[in-house]
C-alpha cells in the first residue's frame, strides 16, 4: 500500500479586544445583551460608511510582525461581496489585493521537536452578525457585526492533527500575551476553516482538497482533520467515494463533515477596492515602533527556560501557559532568585495556591520581592525550608510581608554570636562539662537544650552541634 | 414679486431688517412648492407643519431649502426615490444636513430624482417623471431633476444634490441655474446613499455663484464619519469671491467645442456651441485669458465606457444592503433568499436592475482584468490629461450637454454616439474629484443653456471666483422659470 500522509493548511480567524469595532465606533462587546452593541454602521443602514480603527490596524501590524511576514506600506481594504442574512451591507470588508502581512512564518513545538508553520498571509477584516437558528426561526444579534478579525492563513504546511493544534496552541497564547485577543475558543472567539487533501512520498497531492469552515475548538479540529483524513484514505484505497474539491462543515453532534457545496458552486465574491477607504500609510516609524513593543513570546521564554535556566520541558511550559505567570517568574529571576528555586515555588507552591484559592497572579498578595526575602531567609539558612512554606502561607494569609515573620522564626546561624552564647552556658556548666568530658555522652543533649532555651529554639541546631562539640573539649 | 428668488444675501439682509418673517417665508416657499408639484412632479416627500428657526447671523438662518431624496434626514422619509425605501424613515441627518441645522436651515421638503442618483433624465423616480418647469414638455436632466426644477422655479434660492457623473450639473443647465459640485471629500458624504462611492460628490443647486459659495462653505468640513473628507477649513468660499481675474488663464478643448466634430449636428447643438464661441470670445473682450486647447480623441471616447464600468461595479455593491431585511418593505417568500429577491425584484426599477447587470458583470473573476480594472487604469490617465492642463490653467470651461433640455419623447436610449463626449465629458470631473461649477450661459430655443467650469483639487475658491466673475459677465444671473428676463 502507498504510504500517504496528511497535508493540512489552516485559516485561523481571531476576533480582537478593541473599545471600538474595526469599522465603526460601535462598542467591541459581542457577549453583551444581544443588539446592544450597534451603530447605524453595523446595520449598514443607507449612506453609512467606513471609519477604520487604527488600534485594529496596530493590532494586525503586530501580529504580522511575529509571524515575520513582508508588511505592507499602505493598508487597502477590499470589498467581499455576497449575500447573506448576517452580512448587512451585503459585502465583507477584508484585505485581498494586499493583506498587512505577507510571506511570514512561525515556529511552534510540537512533540518535543521545534517546526515552522508556513504564513501565506495575515489580514484585517469585519467579523458578521451572529445567526441563532432556532427551531421555529433564526434569531441575528449585529452585536458580532464589525467586531474586528485577523484571519492568518497557512500553506498547506502541517502534515499531522496534532501539528495543526500545536501550531493554533501556540498562536492562541500569542494572541495572549500580546493582549491583541483573549483568543478564548469557549467565546467562540477562535475559528478555523481547515484546508485537507493527501499526498504521496513525493509530496503530489493524490485527492483533491476539502476545506471544512468554520470549526470552533480545538477539538473540533482536531476530530474534523482525523474525519477528513479518514475519509480522504478511505476514497482513495477504498474506492468508498469520488472525492471533488469542495467545501463542508463540520457537524459537532454527529462527529462527521458534511458537504456545503462543491467547486462548481463557488461564490464569485467579485473583490474590489473599498472605496470609501484611502489607503492609509503603515510608516516604517510605525512599524519599527510595534515591533520594539513586542513582548517576549511563549516559545522564546521557553526555550529560554529550559537552555539558559536549565528547567525541565513540562516545568518550563508549566510556567508559559499564561502570561502573568511567566511575567511573575522572570521577575524572580531579575530580582535575583535561582531560577530553578524560583521555577519551583512558582509552579507548585504559587499555581497551588492560586488554584485553591481562584485568583489570578495579578491580584495574588504575595509579589516577586516577597518571594524573595522567602527564599533568601532559605538560602543563607536563616529559615528551615519547614518554616519557609510556613511563612509563605502565614504572609499570605495575613497580608504581611515575610520579612516579619522571618524575623522572629529565623535561626541564629551566626557564629560568632552563637560562639559566644555556647562559651557562656559551657563556663555556668563546668560541672556537666566535666562529666561529659568523663565519658557521660549523653550529656551533649543536655547542652543543645541549654543553647535552645536560651536562644528560645532558634539556634541553627547544625551550627550549634559542630561549636559545641568544639567547644566542649 | 416672491421673496424666496431673491439671493441669499438679499433674502437675508430682510430677515435681519424684519421686512420678511420666516414664517412668512415659508408659507411663500409652501405655496410655490404646491403649485410646482402639480405642474412638475418636482418632490418625493413633502413635509406637513415645518418650524421655523431663529434667524441668526448665519446667511441661510430661517431661509428653507430642499434636500434631495436620496440625504438621510432623521425623522423625514428618505427614500432616494426608490420603492426599496418607500417606508424608510431614517434616525440619523447626513453630516451635511447636521451642518446645514447647526445654521439654522429650514428643511422644506425632499426632491424626487432618478431613482438612487442612476440615470439622467429624472424619468425613473418611484414618484414619477419630474418635468422641466421652463417647459413641461422636457426633461430636467438627472438625477438631481426634483431639485434643480425646485430651484428653478423659485420655490426656495438653494436645494442639495449629489453628482457621480454629472447629477448636479447637467440639471442645473436645463433649468438654468447653478450647479456646484465641491472637491470630493470637501463635503462629506456620510448619510448621503451612495451609487459609486469613488465618484459620489455632495453638493448643491442654487441660482447665483455666490449662492452656492454659501450653502457649501456651510455643508463643508472634515468629519469623522467619512475617511474621504479632508480638512477645508482655510478654505473660505464666499469670502474668496472677488471677480477679480487678473493672471486668470482658462482653456477649453477643442474636441469637444468644435462644431466640426458633429457633422450631423441637430440645429439646437449649433446653436448651443455656436452660443458658447460667443461667450469666451466675450470674456476674452473682458480681459480673460482663454486658450484653445487639444486633447487626445481617443482618450475623450473612452469617458463614458469608463464611467458606466466604474459606476455600476460599485452600485452593484453598494446596493447589496437593500436586501428588505433591516429596513424598506420586507420581501414575501418562505426563505430569507426568496424574501430578498422578492424585495429586489419588486423594487427597483428595469434600469437599475439593468446597471447592476453591467455591474456585476464587469467584477465576475473572469471579467474583471479586462473591464474593471482596465477602466480604472484608463480613469488615472484621463485624469492625468486633465490635471495636465491644470498645470498651466486655472480651469477648464466647456459647454454642458449638446443643447437645452432634451424632448421626454425623444428616444433616450439611443444615445447618439457623435455628442457623447458632449453628453459626458463632466463625469471628467468625478473622476478626478475636481470642484466643478454649472452657470447658464445663455438660450436656445427659449431655454436655458450652460457651461461648466472645472479646476484641480482643492482650488474651489479660485473656479467659484471665476465662475462669479463669468457670471457677472451675462445676465443670466438668479434667473428663474416664472419671471422671465
Amino acid at each position: 500500500m502507498e504510504n500517504l500522509h496528511v497535508v493540512i493548511g489552516l485559516e485561523m480567524h481571531c476576533e480582537l479586544k478593541s473599545n471600538s469595532k474595526v469599522f465603526s465606533f460601535g462598542k467591541n462587546a459581542y457577549s453583551d445583551d444581544a443588539n446592544t452593541n450597534v451603530s447605524p454602521v453595523d446595520m449598514a443602514f443607507p449612506g453609512i460608511l467606513p471609519v477604520v480603527n487604527k488600534k485594529s490596524v496596530e493590532q494586525a501590524i503586530e501580529m504580522a510582525s511575529i509571524l515575520h511576514c513582508d508588511i505592507a506600506n499602505t493598508m487597502i481594504f477590499d470589498r467581499k461581496n455576497y449575500y447573506y442574512p448576517d452580512l448587512p451591507k451585503g459585502y465583507q470588508i477584508t484585505q485581498c489585493e494586499r493583506p498587512v502581512g505577507i510571506n511570514g512564518y512561525l515556529e511552534y513545538d510540537s512533540n518535543g521537536e521545534t517546526k515552522k508553520a508556513i504564513i501565506h498571509d495575515i489580514h484585517l477584516e469585519e467579523d458578521s452578525a451572529a445567526l441563532d437558528h432556532l427551531p421555529k426561526c433564526s434569531t441575528i444579534d449585529y452585536n458580532r457585526a464589525g467586531v474586528p478579525l485577523l484571519e492568518v492563513v497557512t500553506e498547506p504546511c502541517f502534515n499531522s492533527a496534532e501539528d495543526a493544534i500545536a501550531y493554533l496552541e501556540n498562536m492562541i497564547k500569542i494572541y495572549q500575551y500580546t493582549n491583541i485577543s483573549d483568543a478564548d475558543t469557549k467565546r467562540g472567539q477562535v475559528r478555523c476553516d481547515v484546508n485537507i487533501s493527501l499526498a504521496n512520498e513525493n509530496g503530489e497531492y493524490v485527492t483533491p482538497r476539502t476545506e471544512v469552515k468554520n470549526v470552533n475548538s480545538l477539538g473540533n479540529i482536531y476530530n474534523t482533520i482525523k474525519i477528513e483524513e479518514e475519509r480522504h484514505r478511505n476514497a482513495y484505497f477504498n474506492h468508498t467515494e469520488e472525492l471533488v474539491q469542495e467545501t463542508r462543515r463540520y457537524d459537532e453532534e454527529t462527529n462527521t463533515t458534511i458537504r456545503m457545496r462543491t467547486k462548481v458552486d463557488a461564490i464569485d465574491y467579485k473583490y474590489f477596492v473599498e472605496p470609501n477607504i484611502p489607503p492609509y500609510v503603515i510608516s516604517e516609524e510605525l512599524k519599527s515602533k510595534i515591533a520594539s513593543e513586542i513582548p517576549m513570546l511563549p516559545l522564546e521564554r521557553k526555550h529560554k527556560y529550559m537552555e539558559e535556566y536549565k528547567l525541565s520541558e513540562v516545568d518550563a511550559n508549566t510556567l508559559i501557559k499564561n502570561r502573568e505567570i511567566s511575567d511573575y517568574y522572570n521577575k524572580c529571576i531579575e530580582i535575583g532568585i535561582d531560577p530553578i528555586t524560583a521555577s519551583n515555588w512558582v509552579s507548585v507552591n504559587i499555581l497551588g495556591e492560586l488554584n485553591k484559592s481562584n485568583i489570578s497572579i495579578k491580584d495574588f498578595y504575595l509579589k516577586e520581592e516577597y518571594l524573595k526575602q522567602i527564599t533568601d531567609a532559605l538560602t543563607s539558612g536563616k529559615i528551615s525550608s519547614k518554616q519557609a512554606k510556613e511563612i509563605f502561607a502565614k504572609s499570605i494569609e495575613e497580608k504581611k510581608e515575610p520579612k516579619n515573620y522571618i524575623e522572629e522564626n529565623s535561626q541564629i546561624s551566626d557564629e560568632a554570636t552563637l560562639r559566644e552564647l555556647i562559651t557562656t552556658i559551657i563556663s555556668n556548666n563546668q560541672a556537666q562539662k566535666e562529666a561529659y568530658l568523663n565519658g557521660k555522652t549523653n550529656l551533649f543533649d543536655y547542652f543543645v537544650g541549654q543553647v535552645m532555651k536560651e536562644t528560645r529554639g532558634k539556634a541553627n541546631p547544625v551550627l550549634t552541634k559542630e561549636l559545641l562539640s568544639e567547644l566542649l573539649k | 414679486m416672491k421673496y424666496n428668488r431673491l439671493t441669499i444675501e438679499e433674502l437675508h439682509q430682510k430677515l435681519i431688517n424684519k421686512e420678511i418673517t420666516v414664517e412668512d417665508l415659508i408659507k411663500e416657499s409652501k405655496e410655490l412648492e404646491k403649485t410646482l408639484q402639480e405642474k412638475c412632479n418636482a418632490f418625493d416627500f413633502i413635509i406637513d407643519n415645518v418650524e421655523a428657526k431663529e434667524v441668526t447671523d448665519n446667511m441661510l438662518s430661517g431661509i428653507p431649502y430642499g434636500v434631495k431624496a436620496n440625504y438621510s434626514t432623521k425623522g423625514i422619509l428618505s427614500t432616494g426615490s426608490s420603492n426599496t425605501l418607500k417606508n424608510y424613515v431614517p434616525f440619523f441627518d447626513a453630516t451635511a444636513i447636521k451642518n446645514l441645522n447647526k445654521a439654522n436651515a429650514i428643511i422644506l421638503n425632499k426632491t424626487a430624482m432618478d431613482e438612487f442618483g442612476m440615470g439622467g433624465t429624472g424619468t425613473t423616480a418611484r414618484t414619477g417623471i419630474i418635468k422641466n418647469p421652463w417647459d413641461i414638455t422636457r426633461m430636467c436632466a438627472g438625477s438631481s431633476s426634483g431639485s434643480a426644477a425646485a430651484v428653478a422655479y423659485g420655490v426656495y434660492p438653494y436645494a442639495l444634490g449629489s453628482d457621480t457623473g454629472d447629477s448636479i450639473r447637467k440639471p442645473a443647465a436645463y433649468c438654468g441655474i447653478v450647479g456646484y459640485k465641491p472637491t470630493y471629500g470637501m463635503i462629506s458624504r456620510y448619510g448621503l446613499f451612495p451609487f459609486a462611492s469613488s465618484l459620489d460628490t455632495c453638493g448643491v443647486l442654487t441660482r447665483s455663484v455666490k449662492d452656492a459659495a454659501i450653502v457649501v462653505d456651510n455643508m463643508k468640513g472634515l468629519d469623522e464619519n467619512d475617511m474621504t473628507t479632508f480638512d477645508s477649513s482655510n478654505i473660505h468660499l464666499y469670502d474668496s469671491i472677488n471677480g477679480d481675474i487678473k493672471n486668470k488663464k482658462l482653456c477649453y478643448v477643442k474636441e469637444i467645442c468644435d462644431i466640426d466634430n458633429y457633422p450631423n449636428a441637430s440645429d439646437e447643438l449649433k446653436a448651443h456651441l455656436e452660443n458658447f464661441k460667443n461667450v469666451i470670445n466675450n470674456l476674452r473682450d473682458k480681459g480673460l485669458e482663454i486658450d484653445e486647447v487639444s486633447v487626445d480623441k481617443k482618450l475623450l471616447n473612452t469617458v463614458a465606457s469608463v464611467y458606466n464600468i466604474l459606476s455600476c461595479a460599485e452600485a452593484t455593491s453598494n446596493m447589496s444592503n437593500l436586501t428588505g431585511i433591516i429596513f424598506g418593505p420586507a420581501g414575501a417568500g418562505e426563505s430569507v433568499t426568496d424574501q430578498m429577491k422578492d424585495h429586489r425584484t419588486k423594487g427597483f426599477s428595469p434600469l437599475i436592475k439593468r446597471r447592476f447587470i453591467i455591474g456585476s458583470y464587469v467584477l465576475q473573476r473572469e471579467n474583471q482584468e479586462r473591464y474593471f480594472k482596465n477602466a480604472q487604469r484608463v480613469r488615472r490617465l484621463i485624469v492625468e490629461a486633465w490635471k495636465e492642463l491644470f498645470k498651466k490653467y486655472d480651469a477648464v470651461i466647456l459647454p454642458v450637454g449638446s443643447g437645452p433640455a432634451k424632448k421626454f419623447e425623444s428616444d433616450k436610449d439611443v444615445i447618439s454616439a457623435e455628442t457623447t463626449i458632449l453628453e459626458e465629458h463632466l463625469q471628467i470631473g468625478n473622476f478626478g474629484g475636481f470642484p466643478s461649477i454649472t452657470i447658464p450661459d445663455g438660450f436656445v430655443n427659449e431655454l436655458p443653456v450652460g457651461l461648466n467650469i472645472t479646476g484641480k483639487n482643492y482650488d474651489d475658491a479660485n473656479v467659484l471666483n471665476i465662475a462669479y466673475f463669468i457670471e457677472s459677465t451675462m445676465n443670466y444671473k438668479n434667473q428663474n422659470s416664472e419671471e422671465r428676463k
